[in-house]
């Protein structure tokens, strides 16, 4: 019972995804006055993609090539540590959001070698920006499930969303809220939204991700698309998990329930995109140390 | 237990980090301001049963000095000297941030081991007082304009303020009154001063100022 509806979840997580993408631009649109593209359309772009060859520079090696399929291991793996409803995961083990924190991290390596491998000056420039907002990223991913672990008193990820509950939010809701609003700058920059990175840019100087894989065509483009869709996933449950502790003790309703809750958190990344501008370049470190500091007063407050 | 007194001290603690990472003079004004605000409120919440008159014009009487009267001067000042309104501190946002941070877990540390006769009304009261001392000095130290000085001054006042509250059965009223007298006077001589020193020597930068020898 258990394993089936892992199976269950784990591949409809896998399935809607690109949803989430489109629910973002739906409520950019709707706030634009614009009618927006059909929900379906990460869906068609992916498939318009795959469908296409790829096309590889001379001077690229097979890193280029073999980049997106490890990101695509590394996050279906991260998708597993999820908890189902309300119980733990079958692949769970102590120690598991350390894992989930260096597979986002290989994950990047990868790409960041591969724009290094195209020997293009400006994707070196990208892959410089990404490396140094991701390494501020990280620490306050990693302060933040620290703080959770401590709270909950579980080393492992499933156990840790599985145990927050409405009476932890009364009882010591100053943890939980600054651990919570600084995973969703966390969110913000490793999915390349607003206020971090402008995903619609084009405007050469100031993009950061999507600098990254101007090399990337076809089939590969594909799958980073899909990746980023499966990571803003992946962090919106964690961050659901956290924010809406509410339990109706069925596996399926809860998992039914989370999966329109982190439509709800696309929906507000939709209206930070359409109420605000990207950051200035040199301020987006001050607001990453900020989300650090965040985190680790969390941590703090935890230990004593 | 969460009770909104520990979330209006968790605010306050934001605030201070808010104050070490800005970096305009309105902001920093602005920010002090709330400070204010949210130690009115906690004096009047602080308070188990119904608060007596004189919380009340604890409360109020700090409410209108910090919130109303020093933005009001403040903001004065920054008008009539005419400086760049941003901060330019001698150490980073990121790395005041940082330094925040530590001091934090310093003070939490410090505010576990201090035996005090009688028990604050937060455990969090205590710590959040060391820190805010820790900000106050840490904004003197590292911002270079004389009104952030006095921003920084109004900090670790408010710190002594809060500390004031933690323990308000043993402190009389007429003390924290006649600090919060002092505190008026000084702001009302800095803000003479520095429109003074502005007026002198066209600048209101303090590397500056300590070449001033006779």
């Amino acid at each position: 019972m258990i394993s089936l509806s892992f199976a269950v979840t784990f591949v409809s997580s896998l399935a809607v995804a690109p949803l989430y993408l489109s629910i973002i631009n739906k409520t950019k649109a709707f706030f634009a006055g614009r009618q927006g593209p059909p929900l379906l359309q990460p869906y068609i772009d992916i498939w318009k993609l795959l469908n296409k060859g790829a096309v590889y520079s001379k001077t690229t090696t097979s890193i280029l090539f073999v980049s997106p399929v490890i990101g695509l291991g590394c996050l279906i793996i991260a998708t597993a540590f999820l908890p189902v409803g309300r119980t733990p995961s079958i692949f769970a083990f102590d120690g598991d959001f350390i894992v989930l924190a260096y597979l986002f991290a290989l994950m990047r390596f990868f790409f960041i070698i591969a724009a290094l491998d195209t020997g293009s000056s400006f994707e070196g420039m990208g892959a410089s920006r990404e490396a140094y907002f991701a390494t501020l990223t990280e620490v306050a991913f990693i302060l933040g499930l620290a703080a959770m672990a401590k709270k909950t008193g579980t080393l492992c990820l499933s156990g840790m969303l599985t145990q927050i509950s409405g009476e932890m939010w009364k009882q010591s809701g100053g943890i939980l809220a600054l651990t919570a609003s600084s995973l969703f700058i966390v969110l913000l920059s490793e999915c390349a939204r607003i206020p971090i990175d402008d995903p619609n840019t084009h405007l050469e100087l100031t993009m950061i991700h999507e600098v990254m894989v101007l090399d990337h065509s076809g089939p590969d483009f594909a799958l980073i698309h899909y990746l980023s869709c499966l990571k803003f996933w992946i962090i919106g449950s964690v961050l659901v998990r956290m924010v809406l502790p509410a339990t109706v003790h069925s596996a399926w309703l809860d998992q039914a329930m989370v999966f329109a809750a982190v439509a709800g958190i696309a929906v507000a990344v939709g209206l930070i995109e359409s109420s605000m501008a990207r950051l200035k370049l040199n301020t987006v470190p001050q607001l990453l140390v900020g989300a650090s500091t965040l985190s680790a007063l969390a941590l703090l407050l935890g230990l004593r | 237990m969460l009770s909104w007194l520990e979330a209006l001290i968790i605010l306050l603690v934001l605030t201070n980090f808010a104050l070490l990472g800005s970096s305009r003079l309105a902001s920093l004004i602005r920010l002090v301001a709330l400070q204010g605000m949210l130690l009115g409120i906690i004096t009047i919440a602080s308070q188990p049963g119904a608060a007596s008159a004189r919380i009340y014009i604890l409360a109020l009487g700090n409410i209108a000095t910090k919130c109303l009267l020093f933005p009001w001067l403040f903001y004065r000042a920054v008008k009539e000297v005419n400086i760049r309104r941003e901060v330019e501190p001698y150490v980073g946002y990121n790395l005041s941030l940082l330094a925040g941070v530590i001091s934090f877990g310093l003070s939490l540390w410090l505010g576990d081991r201090l035996p005090f006769p009688t028990k604050a009304f937060s455990d969090l009261a205590v710590p959040t007082v060391f820190f805010m001392l820790w900000v106050g000095l840490l904004l003197i130290i590292s911002r270079n304009k004389a009104i952030t000085q006095v921003v920084g001054y109004l900090v670790m006042e408010n710190g002594i303020y809060l500390f004031g509250i933690s323990f308000v059965e043993a402190a009389p009223l007429f003390v924290e009154l006649g600090v919060l007298l002092d505190v008026i006077v000084g702001v009302f001589i800095m803000g003479i001063i520095i429109h003074q020193i502005d007026r002198q020597f066209d600048t209101l930068h303090v590397g500056q100022l300590a070449n001033l020898k006779d």
